[in-house]
């Protein structure tokens, strides 16, 4: 009887807990919803998702250029981090000796857990001054430079997630391939990698997540708003005009400027924005943008993730 | 049927480390014959198997002595393609370990890699199914996932996956310790057809099975080879003791 009730206890403490913790993530939710709601009185959502003109001065909400360089950032960091993560993956689960994989795990754990804002020193002291002075650009704080440290960041991730799917494909499936006579390359290609793809992949999917939602980093190394050249003011809605095509089109030359990404946008005019007003709630927008993709793409990851165990068994 | 011998073991010996797993194995093993190889837990019958393919390679620190004779060719050699030296000897293992993909491609997966043509590939597909005594079953579903069939039938698919790459002999380490009585009965059914194509090895714990399907049985204990004969003769007339201990269960 006593047992019972302890348990009862136990339990009921525990549900109490889990439940809060639920709660304060829906009020989080609420709460930025509600501070963004007011902006979609003023502008429609259409026109601050694809808008390509930011002025809060002139009441110019398009936060498209903010999307659009978090996406391009983005993209180049997983240009240069999928290949060296997964072919690092692969070497450490199947090629590198025990004691070389013992040695590596502790620091590709170190290397994810250093805070961000470290990342984004090394990127402005280092990445930024190569990229300024190999480039001959006017200013190294360019999208390159953000992927380049964003790309450093999302390594650790893509490493251990790949490499951890890589080594849980059943060895049966390779001691099968290999005593088939497959090479150990077409054991890899044809086995190990697609059976491991699935946990490859929630692992990319994840390190896009991070690499979206990065500020601290992004904000040191992509430059922003206050010395921006005049092509980027453009985009942004300070003079001239441009469409959202137009800016996909400029892409080659966009990647060797400086950007804002939504982050940094969030960050930086944050201190000025008026609390309540027009301004703060677009910034609060923006947010909601960023959450909206973070989510989709862990639920994403989740998705794939528990459907790749159904498959493997 | 040739009554050659398709392999002949001389003197082999290996290490795991200090482990001396195999001592001084000699035997020979006939073409078109299904040989039995018995003996308690841990005695070396999986290692020794193993050697026949060369799989020790994979293991870390291993040390093999000796000569495994392939038609007369020492797979020991310095400069023998491994590769091509498993694609003639087939394994099938002791869990049906099918690839999580379909029916069709796991049976398809060994020719693709020799390099069959797509032409040819249904045919080599159905045969082997067929040889596997499986076609009946899956012939409606070979684009189903392997991993959905029964353990018996992922057994005989990891058979057919094997007689699709047309070996000269293949080497089966307990493949009926994971299934049903009526799923081994079919297994040992397929082995009597199989040994009129393949040369057949065969690990198995169960003394009943290796009296009624083998033509010879070898008795390991200890990693030591303690009597080969025609099975008939060892399990009925065994020269050791040690033999009729173990085989009347009054081994240990
Ligand atoms: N991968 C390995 N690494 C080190 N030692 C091994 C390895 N595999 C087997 N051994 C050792 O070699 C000896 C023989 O093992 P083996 O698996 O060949 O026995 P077995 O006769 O197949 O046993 P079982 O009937 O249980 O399958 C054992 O002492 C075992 O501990
Ligand atoms: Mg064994």
């Amino acid at each position: 009887m006593n047992h019972q009730k302890r348990e009862d206890l136990v339990k009921s403490v525990l549900f109490v807990f889990s439940i809060t913790a639920s709660l304060i993530l829906l009020l989080i939710i609420i709460f930025l919803f509600n501070e963004a709601i007011r902006l979609f009185q003023e502008v429609s959502f259409l026109d601050f998702l694809f808008g390509t003109k930011w002025n809060p001065e002139q009441g110019l909400y398009g936060a498209f250029p903010f999307v659009f360089f978090s996406i391009m950032a983005t993209l180049g960091a997983l240009i240069i981090a999928i290949p060296l993560g997964v072919s690092c993956a692969v070497f450490l689960a199947e090629i590198a000796p025990g004691w070389a994989r013992d040695a590596t795990r502790p620091v590709i754990e170190l290397l994810a857990g250093i805070p961000s804002i470290i990342y984004g020193l090394f990127g402005l002291v280092i990445i930024v001054r190569f990229i300024k002075v190999s480039l001959e650009l006017a200013t190294g704080e360019t999208i390159l430079a953000g992927s380049i440290i964003l790309a450093a960041m999302i390594l650790p991730i893509i490493i251990s997630i790949s490499q951890d799917s890589i080594e849980s494909v059943p060895k049966s499936f390779k001691l099968g391939s290999l005593a088939m006579g497959a090479t150990n390359w077409q054991t890899l290609r044809k086995i190990i990698l697609p059976t491991a793809l699935p946990g490859i992949f929630a692992g990319i999917i994840l390190g896009v997540g991070r690499a979206m939602g990065e500020t601290m980093a992004v904000v040191l190394v992509l430059g922003n708003s206050e010395n921006m050249p005049e092509v980027v003011k453009q985009l942004l809605g300070k003079e001239g005009s441009s469409t959202v095509m137009q800016l996909i089109n400029q892409v080659p030359e966009i990647l060797f400027k400086p950007g804002e990404a939504l982050t940094s946008a969030i960050l930086l005019e944050m201190g000025p924005a008026q609390v309540g007003g027009l301004h703060y709630s677009a910034l609060f927008a923006l947010g909601v943008i960023l959450f909206c993709i973070t989510f989709v793409l862990s639920v994403a990851s989740n998705y794939i993730l528990s459907r790749s165990q159904i498959s493997v068994r | 049927m040739d009554d050659g011998n398709e392999i002949e073991i001389r003197d082999l010996n290996l290490w795991y480390g200090d482990n001396h797993a195999l001592k001084d194995v000699n035997l020979d093993i006939r073409k078109n014959r299904i040989t039995a190889l018995i003996g308690p837990s841990g005695c070396g019958k999986s290692t020794f198997l193993r050697c026949i393919n060369r799989m020790n390679d994979l293991i870390e620190g291993v040390k093999i002595k000796g000569e495994v004779l392939l038609n007369g060719e020492n797979i020991y050699k310095k400069d023998v393609d491994v590769v091509a030296l498993r694609k003639r000897i087939g394994q099938v293992f002791q869990k049906p370990n099918p690839f999580p993909m379909s029916i069709y491609d796991n049976v398809a997966y060994g020719p693709r890699i020799h390099g069959v043509g797509k032409k040819e590939l249904d045919g080599v597909v159905e045969k082997s199914l067929k040889d596997a005594a499986l076609w009946r079953e899956v012939s409606d579903r070979l684009e189903g996932a392997a991993l959905d069939l029964s353990g018996g039938q992922q057994q005989r698919l990891c058979i057919a996956r094997a007689l699709a790459i047309r070996p000269d002999v293949i080497l089966f380490d307990e493949p009926c310790s994971a299934l049903d009585p009526i799923s081994t009965h079919k297994i040992e059914d397929l082995l009597q057809e199989l040994k009129k194509k393949y040369t057949i090895v065969i690990v198995t714990h169960n003394m009943q099975q290796a009296a009624r399907v083998s033509d010879y049985t070898g008795f390991f204990l200890l990693g030591e080879m303690i009597e080969f004969n025609r099975t008939r003769v060892l399990f009925e007339n065994p020269e050791m003791e040690q033999t009729e201990d173990y085989i009347t269960g009054r081994f240990g």
